[in-house]
């Protein structure tokens, strides 16, 4: 299930903590890459790698908003809707969003192709409305410009 | 040495326009890491602590708590590691200081660890940065593997015989994260859910070793301490909050962004000087200085100098220095909407009132937006926001029920308005 670079790359961050579990959250985030979401068995072979339980790390992945225990689409797009963004027509964004690819926050398009979210506050106030598209900020946004982002996802 | 540095009062950003200073080489073309050996050779742990306190620089995290006191608490015994972690996990709606200080000046970052990690006795700093920060991330990834191959972090830091190294950690999506015993928690891989102290961390922190936390900017701003001295930094701000910070300034101003100015400059000349003003020439309504978890001043209490202890007289609190500015067009119950939102989603769930109580305030807010609130329900919010402060684990309740708490305060009426109007009396307001 997990790769042979996975599993190297997780022993490596292993190597780097005064104990096994602190290497977990990277662990998590690395088989995520790999598969796209972190499935039961996905978990149970993380548990087996640091010796948990499964239900131990079970309760870690569903902690954090960033693990997903379902498979998601080819690209995230999350806005964000903290109280800076709103004031500046985040939420309005959202709306948009939502309108134009037919799906609510936290579903994803029929063609598996994006997966609708919002997040609190990313951290780019100074640069509302905003959003996320995998792993990059775009800022300063109007509706044409995310328009246009959404367009260019494949 | 001090004397023959400028006297600049934008140390922290001087060179942020410029994309050398994120590389080692541009870095130390400007003389970066040259303070950081120089007291490491020439000074003690304990010369370097008592520097600090003379500083008398607060930490930059939103507590304020003095950086030079918080590190003498460390035990210097000596038996087995002790540990730093850099607080990257920067989520508080309105702040985004900490992500520009790592994009742009990630070595200013790693020689402002270097000093307190020699003057503590740490081996390892954990850098925890929230998940979101990708990019900041790999900058910095980069940054300490560039120092790494370069001796500057390693078994002979700049060839003073000091060792240590810098271990980048991502979080995962969690605000509470970024309490220090929640971070704590999530840097040993398990839920961030704060622990009850005491034992604080510098008696059992990670791992269940010594452990000293500081935020991003805390240490970024050390080696200008070290490298222009204690009267140079005290000349700077207020006598009991000196140096600068970054002021975050976001919503309805026409030039929202990050400004370095000085600990004391008034919230007014910030929103009307540096950030352009209010947009479209509408005017102020209020401000909430230092990210949603501080109470919220309207306008007419904004000539206020930006320090704790002056906007505790206030009743309100300098936090993360995130400036969030709101015009007259502005719903406060909207904005009590939405920032009760964040915190019901963001609490860990640990404790009673904080799990409930976020989400009961959060539902009787909207209901009051929604024009079906009553009297009653503005009297329920008030009490369940008292019920809550103080009576939990860690601060979040507290940061939770305070701006639940300004916002009845300073703007009931309006809170009223919804309820006898049966409707949300702002229109023009924005949209939740």
């Amino acid at each position: 299930m997990v790769s042979v670079e996975t599993r190297a790359a997780i022993d490596a961050e292993i190597a780097k903590m005064p104990e096994k579990r602190g290497a977990l959250l990277a662990a998590l985030r690395l088989v995520q890459e790999e598969h796209g979401h972190l499935s039961l068995e996905a978990m149970e072979e993380v548990a087996r790698i640091f010796e948990l339980h499964p239900t131990e790390v079970l309760e870690v992945v569903s902690f954090y908003n960033h693990f997903r225990a379902q498979p998601r689409g080819r690209h995230e797009v999350n806005v964000c809707t903290s109280l800076t963004c709103s004031l500046r027509g985040g939420r309005g964004l959202l709306r948009q969003l939502q309108a134009y690819l037919g799906v609510h926050a936290g579903q994803t398009t029929s063609d598996g192709r994006i997966s609708l979210g919002h997040e609190e506050c990313l951290g780019a106030c100074g640069n509302a409305p905003m959003l996320r598209i995998d792993d990059a900020y775009h800022l300063d946004l109007d509706w044409a410009r995310a328009q246009q982002l959404l367009d260019g996802l494949e | 040495m001090g004397h023959r540095v400028p006297h600049v009062t934008h140390y922290l950003t001087e060179h942020f326009a410029d994309d050398g200073y994120t590389t080692l080489s541009g870095f130390r073309a400007r003389g970066g890491y040259e303070t950081a050996r120089r007291v490491l050779v020439e000074q003690s742990p304990d010369d370097v602590i008592g520097t600090l306190k003379r500083a008398g620089l607060k930490g930059r995290g939103g507590a304020g708590f003095d950086a030079g006191t918080k590190w003498s608490f460390m035990p210097r015994d000596g038996a087995g590691p002790s540990y730093l972690v850099c607080n990257a996990d920067e989520s508080e709606p309105g702040s985004f200081k900490d992500r520009v200080l790592m994009e742009r000046g990630p070595h200013q970052l790693i020689e402002g660890i270097l000093i307190p990690a020699f003057a503590t006795g740490a081996a390892t700093t954990f850098l925890y940065i929230r998940g979101e920060y990708a990019e900041p991330a790999r900058i910095l990834q980069r940054a300490i593997d560039d120092a790494t191959a370069a001796g500057v972090l390693g078994s002979n830091v700049l060839g003073t015989g000091f060792a240590h190294q810098i271990v980048l950690v991502r979080g995962a999506g969690a605000y509470i994260c970024g309490e220090e015993t929640g971070l704590l928690e999530s840097l040993e891989g398990k839920k961030g859910q704060p622990r009850r102290k005491p034992p604080f961390p510098a008696e059992r922190g990670a791992f269940g070793r010594p452990t000293t936390v500081n935020n991003v900017e805390t240490f970024c701003h050390v080696p200008h301490i070290f490298a222009r001295g204690v009267d140079w930094f005290r000349s700077i701000g207020t006598e009991e909050s000196p140096g600068t910070t970054l002021f975050g300034v976001s919503g309805h101003v026409e030039r929202p962004g990050l400004y370095e100015l000085p600990l004391g400059t008034r919230l007014d000349e910030i929103i009307f000087e540096h950030a352009g003003g209010v947009r479209a020439g509408r005017k102020l309504k209020a401000a909430i200085p230092g990210g949603v978890s501080m109470p919220v001043l309207p306008a007419g209490h904004l000539d206020v100098p930006m320090a704790n202890e002056f906007l505790r007289e206030h009743g309100s609190s300098l936090g993360t220095g995130g400036v969030i500015v709101m015009d007259e067009t502005t719903c406060m119950v909207r904005v009590g909407c939405v920032i009760s939102e964040f915190f019901r989603d963001e609490s860990c769930g640990q404790c009673t009132q904080c799990r409930e109580g976020t989400g009961w305030m959060h539902k009787l807010l909207l209901r009051i937006e929604r024009g079906s609130g009553t009297e009653a329900d503005l009297d329920v919010l008030e009490d369940v926001a008292g019920k809550m402060e103080g009576a939990t684990i860690c601060a979040f309740a507290d940061a939770a029920a305070w701006p639940v708490q300004a916002l009845l305060r300073h703007f009931r009426s309006e809170f009223q308005g919804h309820v006898h109007a049966q409707k949300c009396p702002l229109p023009e307001s924005f949209e939740i």
